[in-house]
């Protein structure tokens, strides 16, 4: 097998870590410019990849090795997570974003009350919980490491300590975490560069990974099937692809196979480097829709070459040939192929960095602000009158990352190879799930308390030591490993691994179990057995609520009473965010609420709320409670206060929805009055073209009247043929006259319900056929024919015979003025139909396009061109529709131009007396 | 809750659920015995196959839930409610 030497490997990871520094100075400049680089759901996916530290880089392969698809779960949980990250990792975005919380502790503490117990009580649980886990990140490297330069472990006794690879890797991975971890104190905890850097580290993971991968299966071996035939002939193999043996359920473990899903189900969202990606970092909390599914993507992808890569090692090698976990060097080394070798040790120093970075960043924040703030306020170097204390922060905080960083390294050191580092990263997975019950059951459940959060806590992070962490000690040789099979002090009840003679559980799901049993147990039982206090029942109605709020930049209420001074907000904020910062917290507040300047903003209970959150975001929830109340009088917040807010807020609600609802309402009205306005003003338009109509109706007879009578007043001696000829005209112009003022008056009546009715039982038949007589004479005089088809028996109708006998004139009067000179014919017909009487009179005369149809029943509305039309009043057919309608029937027309027209009305049958209940003029008869 | 996540548009919740449902159900004993065989499909264990395409296929239904065009998704709510 092939070496590097030592010096190569140090300078590319050097060339590597000096990328990874141009990357992070990259995005931060652009950011600096407004043009960042991480606003996108595709970075912000890709810096969530930071799951996927050495130990999946290089443990996957040897968990596969080992148990086949056994490394599966641990991605599979995280794929259950993301299909419901819309839902619950968006919401704490939008909990963490509006109420400035920085860590996983800040989160807890801050839901329940702002508690800085439970903030120290996470940090410790984290820090206890974490830092074999950074351990075993530096081991990956190392290992690696020690993989391409062919050097054993105890070889390297020989070198000064200062010699060390590993711990250089260390030291400028801690340069790294400072400069772009704590370059500023930001408001938001956010971290362009290394959210930049960390995407980077991704891609290179996958990108080596894949490489290898590509390798292994179609460059060493002939694609995945032939690795899999292969397979065949190795004894063992065959069953790393199945569940477990051949026997189906019983043999295959799936109590372990469905904790290890919802272990890291929990972990993606609660590692401390997830919560930092996902909800410190995020940009805009709709990326988390398009980031979930590419994540889960990115998961798969490098998966897919985990299996390949195992049993490729293992054919290759032989069983026992080498270490697993280093396949992905080991076997592009055997075939000389360095570059690749040097590729995938690159890939897995990329996993191993990013998480240490971001790791080490989201500890650090726990330790400074939840650790070390609180103690230094207790000890009043952070009280009034300490000066600016910015630098101090960002000092504390640097010390941190370094002390964390260091921490893991002498923990590899110690305790390099001893089976508390290999089990440590579920180990690990499983601390953290003891935050599950507190944080998530606090976003969703308004009853959880403080007590409740830090019992289950603290009781399930001691069965996790008990059941998980005292067992990997005691295999590592640190205890006596008695504990283990006949328990403490020889109780075996107590035997960490099968508490209470519980058998048949593998030690995780075992540890697991009872500490989640006891976690949930005291939560639940301690929240419901004493009411939370106002602090805690406010700070719920703000988290669980978080969604219900108005304004995404406001919390929907404010949860604070007491007086405070103006100056003593600007000094603290001064003193906590750096002169520049206040000034601008306080400038964009000023604005806000439309103050003149900062000295015109009331020191009011939105400010204080205001300020207290923008302190949170550089010290935490729980210090900066504790600042905040110590430059202002406040009162104590009771559960009595909680509920008379609940109820103002609720109020102001109420008015402001019933103001809403008056202005809908009142819009209504407004549309109706509109509505009705425009109706009179038609109406009063009608009335005006009425009257021009009927003025010019009954000026042209009176013309003629005046012209003759003029005419026969000047010629005395006219001829009395003549004037016999012009009075008869007079006479037929003066009946025309009263013919129109009749009609108009009739018009008017009917339109006021003046009318007279006089109802009775008529025959239609008669009254259709006594019209025709009347006429006849005038269709006789144009040479036309009128054809009846009245049927044979039709039922009476109830009606006023003389004016259902104007409606049948006025239709057959019209049908003779508008048929031709030759060959015109009428038809007049009665049918019965289901419940009425129609009446037709069709004319075979020009006829009457479609959209004018509507119109000639308006009055004075005559069909066709004014110029050429025949006489009339244009009262007749208005009319017609008035008594046809009085008598609940209806009247119409259907025609197209040339095809002559059918006037029809309907009566309807069986109205015996309706007509006369009619409201009718009270001065009738 | 259900209705006060629908503020941020985004997929309905339910389907989201639906889906990690059927997740939780396909990834879990007892349906993961369907797939312990000892058949190849094209060369490979069943096994492998199978999980790696049930994966896959999940993911699927994710991006289709999420990626639905907006116009097929409920309106946000009016704030003032």
């Amino acid at each position: 097998m092939t070496v590097l030497s030592p010096s190569l490997v140090l300078g590319v990871s050097a060339g590597y870590l000096l990328v990874l520094f141009a990357v992070a100075t990259f995005a931060e400049r652009r950011a600096a410019q407004g043009r960042s680089v991480i606003g996108n759901a595709w970075v912000y996916a890709l810096s969530w990849a930071v799951y996927c530290s050495a130990w999946t880089y290089f443990g996957s392969v040897g968990r596969a090795a080992v148990g086949g698809i056994w490394f599966l779960p641990i991605y599979l949980g995280p794929l259950l997570a993301m299909l419901l990250a819309w839902l619950v990792l968006r919401k704490m975005v939008r909990i963490a974003q509006t109420y400035r919380v920085t860590s996983i502790a800040d989160f807890i503490a801050t839901r329940y009350g702002k508690s800085p117990a439970l903030a120290a009580v996470v940090t410790l649980i984290t820090v206890i919980g974490i830092v074999p886990y950074i351990a075993l990140q530096v081991k990956g490297v190392s290992a690696g490491y020690e993989v391409l330069i062919g050097q054993a472990e105890v070889q390297r006794t020989g070198v000064a300590w200062w010699q060390d690879g590993t711990l250089a890797v260390t030291l400028a991975l801690a340069a790294f975490t400072i400069v772009f971890g704590t370059r500023h104190l930001d408001l938001s905890e956010r971290h362009e560069g290394m959210v930049a850097a960390v995407a980077f580290e991704s891609l290179v993971k996958l990108g080596a990974f894949l490489a290898a991968g590509v390798f292994v299966t179609w460059g060493l071996f002939d694609g995945p099937a032939d690795i899999w035939a292969r397979a065949r002939d190795v004894p063992d193999l065959q069953s790393l692809l199945r569940l477990k043996g051949a026997t189906g359920a019983g043999d295959f473990g799936h109590a372990q196979w469905f904790a290890l899903t919802i272990l890291s189900m929990f972990s993606v969202l609660l590692l401390p480097r997830q919560f930092q990606m996902m909800v410190v970092e995020c940009v805009d909390e709709r990326h988390v829709l398009r980031a979930a599914w590419i994540f889960s993507l990115y998961l798969l992808a490098i998966n897919i070459f985990v299996l390949p890569i195992a049993l490729g090692g293992l054919i290759h090698f032989g069983p026992g040939g080498a270490n697993p976990e280093t396949f992905v060097l080991s076997l592009p080394l055997s075939q000389n192929a360095t570059a690749l070798a040097l590729l995938a040790y690159i890939g897995g120093m990329s996993a191993a960095t990013g998480m240490l970075i971001v790791e080490t960043v989201a500890v650090s924040t726990m330790v400074c602000n939840d650790l070390v703030m609180p103690a230094l306020l207790r000890m009043r170097v952070m009280g009034a009158g300490a000066g600016d204390v910015t630098r101090l922060l960002l000092v504390i905080r640097r010390v941190a990352i370094l002390a964390v960083l260091l921490l893991g390294y002498v923990y590899f050191r110690v305790a390099g190879d001893v089976y508390a580092l290999v089990s440590i990263g579920l180990i690990s997975f499983a601390a953290v799930a003891q935050f599950a019950p507190a944080l998530f059951g606090g976003m969703y459940w308004h009853g959880g308390t403080a007590a409740g959060a830090m019992g289950g806590l603290l009781g399930g992070f001691a069965v996790w030591a008990y059941t998980l962490l005292l067992p990997s000690m005691a295999k590592s040789g640190w205890l006596p490993g008695g504990i283990l099979d006949q328990g403490p002090f020889g109780i075996a009840l107590l035997a960490p691994e099968r508490l209470f003679g519980i058998t048949g559980l593998d030690n995780l799901t075992h540890g697991l179990f009872w500490s989640m049993l006891v976690n949930v147990t005291l939560y639940v039982g301690l929240s419901l057995a004493r009411a939370p206090s106002g602090r805690e029942a406010s700070q719920a109605l703000l988290f669980v609520d978080v969604f219900d709020r108005a304004d995404a930049a406001e919390p929907q209420w404010i949860f604070w009473r007491g007086r405070a001074r103006l100056p003593d907000l600007v000094d603290l904020a001064t003193r906590l965010l750096g002169r520049a910062r206040a000034d601008k917290v306080f400038r964009d507040y000023a604005q806000a609420v439309g103050a003149r300047d900062i000295s015109g903003i009331t020191a009011d209970a939105r400010l204080v709320d205001h300020v207290e959150r923008q302190i949170a975001g550089a010290v935490g929830g729980a210090s900066a409670r504790i600042m905040v109340a110590s430059v202002v009088q406040e009162e104590p917040l009771g559960i009595t206060d909680v509920i008379e807010i609940l109820d103002e807020a609720s109020q102001i609600r109420g008015y402001a929805r019933a103001l809403e609802e008056k202005s809908r309402s009142l819009e209504a009205v407004m549309d109706e009055l509109r509505a009705a306005n425009d109706a009179l003003k038609s109406l009063d338009q009608m009335k005006d073209d009425f009257m021009s109509s009927v003025t010019h109706e009954l000026r042209t007879p009176l013309t003629s009247i005046r012209a003759l009578s003029e005419l026969m007043l000047d010629v005395p001696d006219m001829d009395p043929d003549e004037r016999a000829e012009f009075l008869r005209i007079v006479v037929s112009e003066s009946q025309r006259l009263s013919r129109l003022v009749n009609q108009v008056l009739d018009m008017a009546k009917m339109e006021s319900g003046h009318a007279e009715w006089c109802s009775t039982e008529i025959d239609l038949r008669e009254l259709l056929t006594d019209a025709v007589h009347v006429t006849a004479e005038l269709f006789r005089e144009r040479g036309a024919e009128v054809v009846m088809d009245l049927g044979d028996d039709v039922p009476r109708v109830f009606a006023d015979r003389d004016r259902l006998m104007q409606v049948v004139l006025n239709l057959l009067s019209n049908a003779a003025k508008f048929m031709p000179d030759q060959g015109g014919r009428v038809t007049v017909t009665l049918r019965q139909e289901a419940q009425a009487l129609v009446v037709g009179v069709r004319d075979n005369g020009p006829g009457i396009s479609a959209d004018q149809h509507g119109a000639i029943f308006d009055r004075f509305q005559q069909a066709g061109d004014p110029a050429d039309r025949p006489p009339g009043t244009g009262l007749g057919l208005p009319i017609s529709r008035r008594i046809v309608e009085h008598f609940g029937g209806r009247i119409w027309v259907e025609s197209a131009p040339g095809e002559g027209a059918l006037f029809a009305f309907s009566l309807p049958l069986g109205r015996q007396g309706e007509g006369e209940h009619e409201p009718e003029s009270p001065d009738r008869g | 809750m259900t209705t006060r996540n629908r503020d941020g548009g985004g997929p309905p919740p339910e389907r989201l659920v639906a889906l990690f449902a059927l997740a939780l159900a396909v990834l879990n004993f007892p349906l993961l015995l369907l797939w312990d065989r000892p058949v190849t499909v094209l060369g490979l264990p069943l096994l492998g196959v199978a999980l790696f395409g049930v994966w896959a296929a999940l993911i699927g239904l994710l991006i289709w839930v999420s990626e639905r065009p907006a116009a097929h998704r409920r309106k946000p709510r009016r704030p003032l409610r």
